[in-house]
């Protein structure tokens, strides 16, 4: 990726989207566009931010829930145009990058603590419920 | 033999892009053109008919005296990459020495074609890069002792020799590759640069030929 050059550049650019600042460890509400058979609806994936992985264009971020005692994690293309809005929720306190040893924790032990960085509320106030399709700007 | 115009480009490197419902599509990015037609060979003259197609330039310095010379009899700058592209004769009549031709005139969005450059040299390699054995460890090919090996080459008094075309080591990469039936994902007019879907031979930066593909049938020209 660090040697792609101004042409691709270009070409990604206009299918990437502003992405609200959010980081490992947030609690984030994605609001995902579903295709079934016709019908589009959209369904809300709340989790744990456990994983970003960067790669402009191509960059994911995984997303953990633990749902009726089962963990379930999903991988989101994070400049996706099925993802509708990313709402940030809560933001965790974390030391690492890649949260993977909330896999082997259940309950009580799987919480992580509130961020107290400067302006983490304000960032969940902000981003509540406000959609982040902003850039609309596809080709075609 | 492929009845579909071509053009020369350069391979820009691989991306994705989203589609309309938001599928991924995993792209090669190619400058394809403009390309300018340097010469037309025809069955009167050359035996058989082609057009001549140049792409990108070349200093003046660096072009050999009879290549110049040609370059001058048709009044062109000299061009980096010179190919030929064989064509029916009736399809060759319609262009003409010193005419450009672009990405969108030859190019269209969701049609198929055949990409062909000089895939990256691997040097002298081992079979299990090469022929892809899979070496000790598991079964096949009747290796054992040594992991990387290509084991057994062959029988034993019948035949008594090996058979021509086994696989063994040598050289891998490095020469001509084809890929069939690539789509065209997206067409950048304004670029003159193409999206073709899945990989194409070759480093970033390489030049390759792009035709429409050779085992689709054709549609109704234009």
């Amino acid at each position: 990726m660090t040697t792609s050059s101004p042409q691709i550049e270009a070409i990604e650019a206009a299918y990437k989207r502003e992405l609200p600042p959010f980081r490992v460890g947030d609690t984030v509400r994605v609001h995902f566009r579903i295709r079934e058979g016709e019908k589009e609806r959209i369904q809300v994936f709340e989790g744990v931010v456990i994983r970003r992985n960067s790669g402009g264009i191509g960059a994911t971020f995984t997303v953990r829930k633990v749902s009726y005692g089962v963990g379930v994690e999903r991988i989101f293309p994070a400049h996706s145009p099925r993802i509708e809005t990313i709402e940030i929720t809560a933001r965790g306190h974390v030391r690492r990058a890649k949260l993977y040893f909330l896999r082997d924790l259940r309950g009580k032990k799987a919480r992580l603590r509130a961020s107290r960085r400067h302006g983490a509320d304000e960032v969940v106030q902000k981003f509540k419920g406000r959609s982040t399709q902003g850039k609309k700007k596809r080709r075609r | 033999m492929n009845q579909n115009l071509g053009l020369i480009g350069k391979k820009l490197g691989n991306t994705q892009i989203f589609l309309e419902d938001g599928e991924v599509a995993r792209v090669t990015a190619i400058q394809t053109g403009p390309c300018v037609v340097v010469g037309i060979r025809t069955p009167e003259r050359d035996g058989y008919a082609a057009l001549q197609l140049g792409f990108g330039q070349k200093r003046e310095k660096l072009v050999r005296k009879p290549e110049l010379g040609a370059f001058k009899k048709v009044g062109q700058a000299p061009s980096r990459v010179v190919k030929e592209f064989r064509l029916p004769a009736d399809k060759c009549a319609n262009y003409e020495v010193g005419q450009t031709l672009s990405t969108g005139e030859v190019f269209t969005e969701g049609q198929f074609v055949d990409v062909s450059a000089t895939s990256k040299g691997r040097g002298f390699t081992g079979v299990m890069k090469r022929h892809n054995f899979s070496g000790a460890g598991t079964v096949g090919h009747g290796t054992h002792e040594y992991k990387r090996h290509g084991g057994s080459i062959g029988m034993n008094m019948t035949p008594g020799r090996t058979f021509k075309g086994m696989k063994m080591p040598g050289q891998h990469g490095s020469k001509k590759v084809t890929m069939l039936n690539l789509k065209v994902v997206r067409v950048l007019n304004d670029e003159g640069i193409i999206l073709v879907a899945g990989g194409v031979p070759g480093p970033k930066n390489g030049h390759v030929t792009v035709r429409g593909a050779v085992k689709k049938k054709a549609k109704a020209e234009a």
